[in-house]
């Protein structure tokens, strides 16, 4: 499959009159946005708000971050099943606005919930301190349970980012990316003496809040699959999760998947990228071992030689990461994984809640639990008032001064286990 | 800004005593003079820091006279309260480096003055002492003084000056048991990619995170007379009386709770709910006996199955929650079970 990526760059985000996009800066009339959010019952109100690069801004609570893109060649729409029809995407011409995002936020759980700083130490650890947000608060109707509130989030934050990336389908993009795969038999006759590669993303599927959904479909009911990474691209990955910030893959970053992203720049140099494999995280054990072993028979089925493992949330999902690295690796495919850790506050425990010897090349994003002081900022979007209870914080959280003492599982992005983040550990 | 005031220990070789025939030379202290690899660090520590005293000690002597010859070298670093402790470096010299690493750990750990010493990572000394005092990695031999040196001398002026010391490869001194986040030139993605490459052509690579030993827990034998049992219900579900009185966090706990069951037969939405940040709470919050499931116990206990249910549970949040704080919590609440005469505990979880 095929796939070309214009970018478009904004360079700054503004309020006005009318909502459009010229010389790479998007004015966003908020009176247009919010019948989109506010189509869903559930949802009795929404503001919207801008947080720049370096401005004193803490957004919190963060749900998702999405990257508003539209498809103008080829077939489908962006957010297959969720938004557009269920049309196989990855194929033609997608812009996508680069520089910016979108930024759901509201109380939803009260707990794995995250804070996008835009300046100072927090800002350091996570990627959406680099990119102009377009946040929207998102306040439900009264007594709205939890999983209501999180799909009609979810919901608008895609419609909302639909409709911002429609601004741009007749721009010229800026530059211009090309991403492609092969055929099995087309791989093997055009890189005949190269290795074949492929990609194991393993997606949040445990349930209760913590899912990701497939062109549409709750990842938890498949069974590992194949997808080309151009696909997802197009948003046929998209995030319903609320775990840990620090290690949740907002939607975004499914799009940018990095893996994806510095696989293709080896293809046809250092290996074949043939394709990237979908399983879950599942939480009941015959799922578990189901997922792993087909996993293991699809990464040997299609001939691989090495494949990176890549995981989304901590603890339950670490067993998922090493039965998947423990059973492809006893077919012969060499693994390298991608995770992250919790080993406490001082650093001294074990960092994973499981562990093989087969595991012998692991990637890390670094241990969530270190404690990290953020500084009082002048703005809040969003509200602090959860700030004590999101995981990552306690009680003793929000200090008198108007500092926080949180650990670093509190910030969106923070320790990225697909490796979008530079921090990592020894 | 005042000289930083180093104590420099070597022993008799590379004090030009002599090998091994003259191992056995008792501690010596040398104020004010600069010996043998101290001239090299002398010469990297510039303006900034200077060797005020070097102690010599032969390599069997401090080994067979270990307690006295570390009294006696403690007294004089005390005495001459430096800056900084250097020991070494060691290379891949055994007797010499456990030597290093034995009074190194000593003068941190009774003077509470900062060690450190430098070492091959084979050298015995190396395992003994890594997670005690900061060991610089070195070649084996002096061979690799030069490098030795550079790599010392940089870490003790970070070190000495109270400036933040980054990961172990960063600093390059041997990992000490603790994990130190840092950023990385690369990010992961990149990383793991590399790593791949290497790994596919059978290259050299360095994971960034060696498996751990997992501790196993055996369950105990079964119980045998379930009609007689006091039953007790431990859960890292999170299930808290009403209000979370205890600040229970909702994720990486940092203390369990104790919390009555006396007279209670059923969980509801008035009195519990669960402070657990890992699930959606709706369906706990609800009907907390769906985690700690006290209505069916109480059924039990009304038809015999079993004898009683203990009178007390404990909770915390397993999400997130370091191995170690649930080792303690498991530990102390073990402590307590006995202590009140539990026979059997159904642990649960989320």
């Amino acid at each position: 499959m095929r796939l070309e990526i214009g970018k478009i760059n904004i360079t700054d985000i503004r309020f006005a009159d009318s909502s459009k996009i010229e010389k790479g800066v998007l004015y966003v009339n908020p009176d247009d946005l919010k019948p989109v959010v506010l189509e869903d019952e559930h949802l009795k109100d929404v503001t919207f708000d801008i947080a720049k690069p370096g401005e004193s801004v803490r957004i919190t609570p963060v749900k998702d971050v999405i990257e508003p893109r539209v498809k103008v060649e080829g077939k489908g729409g962006v957010f297959p099943g969720m938004i557009a029809k269920v049309d196989t995407v990855g194929s033609g011409k997608t812009l996508a606005l680069k520089g910016m995002a979108v930024v759901t936020a509201g109380k939803i759980v009260g707990f794995q919930e995250g804070i996008i700083d835009m300046t100072g130490p927090g800002a350091e650890y996570t990627p959406f301190s680099k990119t102009l947000n377009l946040v929207m608060v998102c306040e439900p109707v009264e007594d709205l349970k939890q999983h209501d509130y999180e799909k009609a989030v979810r919901m608008a934050g895609f419609r909302v980012a639909t409709k911002i990336g429609e601004l741009a389908k007749d721009l010229q993009a800026d530059e211009t990316c090309v991403y492609e795969t092969c055929g099995i038999k087309e791989g093997i006759e055009k890189y005949p003496d190269l290795p074949r590669v492929g990609y194991v993303s393993m997606l949040q599927t445990q349930g209760l809040l913590h899912d990701t959904y497939v062109y549409g479909v709750d990842a938890k009911q498949i069974i590992p699959t194949i997808i080309s990474p151009t696909e997802v691209m197009d948003g046929a990955i998209v995030s319903g999760n609320c775990v840990s910030a620090c290690d949740k893959n907002p939607t975004y970053i499914h799009q940018n998947n990095p893996v994806v992203e510095d696989m293709f720049a080896e293809h046809g140099k250092s290996f074949n990228f043939v394709c990237q494999i979908i399983t879950n995280e599942n939480v009941y054990l015959a799922d578990k071992e189901r997922s792993s072993n087909m996993t293991a028979k699809l990464c040997k089925m299609l001939d691989l030689d090495a494949v990176i493992v890549t995981q989304e949330g901590f603890g339950n999902p670490d067993t998922d990461l090493i039965m998947n690295c423990k059973k492809i690796e006893a077919e012969g495919v060499k693994t390298v994984i991608v995770t992250d850790e919790y080993a406490g506050r001082d650093g001294k425990s074990q960092s994973l809640a499981d562990a093989d010897p087969a595991a012998d090349a692991v990637v890390t994003g670094g241990n969530a639990n270190e404690v990290i002081i953020l500084p009082k900022l002048d703005k809040v979007i969003g509200m602090l008032d959860y700030v004590n209870v999101i995981a990552g914080a306690s009680d003793k959280t929000l200090r008198e001064d108007g500092t926080l003492e949180v650990e670093i599982q509190v910030i969106t992005g923070a320790t990225n286990e697909m490796g979008f983040g530079y921090l990592s550990a020894r | 800004m005042a000289k930083i005031k180093v104590v420099h220990y070597i022993n008799q070789f590379f004090a030009g005593i002599g090998g091994e025939e003259k191992a056995d030379t008792p501690a010596e202290l040398h104020k004010g003079e600069v010996i043998g690899p101290g001239t090299a660090f002398a010469a990297g520590f510039g303006d900034e820091a200077e060797i005020v005293a070097t102690i010599v000690c032969g390599d069997s002597y401090f080994n067979e006279n270990i307690d006295a010859a570390k009294a006696e070298i403690l007294g004089w670093v005390k005495d001459l309260a430096p800056d900084l402790f250097i020991a070494g470096p060691a290379f891949n010299a055994g007797r010499y480096g456990v030597a290093c690493g034995t009074i190194a750990a000593a003068v941190q750990e009774e003077l509470g003055i900062k060690s450190m010493t430098g070492m091959y990572v084979e050298n015995p000394g190396a395992d003994m002492y890594k997670d005690k005092t900061y060991i610089i990695q070195t070649k084996d031999s002096a061979a690799g003084m030069r490098d030795a040196v550079k790599k010392m001398t940089a870490f003790a002026l970070k070190y000495a000056k109270g400036e933040k010391i980054g990961a172990s490869c960063e600093d390059n001194y041997m990992n000490q048991g603790v994990r130190v986040n840092f950023f990385e030139k690369e990010r992961g993605s990149k990383r793991a990619v590399d790593m791949l490459i290497a790994k596919l052509n059978d290259k050299p690579f360095t994971t960034e995170y060696p498996m751990p030993d997992f501790d196993r827990v055996e369950p105990n034998p079964a119980v045998k007379d379930m009609a007689h049992a006091t039953i007790a219900l431990v859960t890292s579900g999170g299930i808290v009386p009403k209000g979370n009185p205890d600040h229970i966090e909702s994720s990486s706990a940092s203390k369990f709770g104790e919390y009555s069951l006396a007279g209670v037969t059923d969980l509801d939405a008035d009195t519990f709910e669960t402070a657990h940040g890992g699930y959606d709470p709706v369906y706990a919050n609800e009907d907390a006996d769906r985690v700690l499931p006290v209505d069916i116990m109480r059924d039990l206990e009304k038809e015999g199955v079993i004898g009683k249910l203990h009178e007390k549970y404990y909770a915390t949040v397993g999400n997130g929650t370091a191995v170690a704080s649930a080792k303690k919590y498991g530990a102390e609440i073990g402590k307590r079970l006995v202590a009140d005469g539990v026979d059997a505990v159904i642990l649960t979880s989320t």
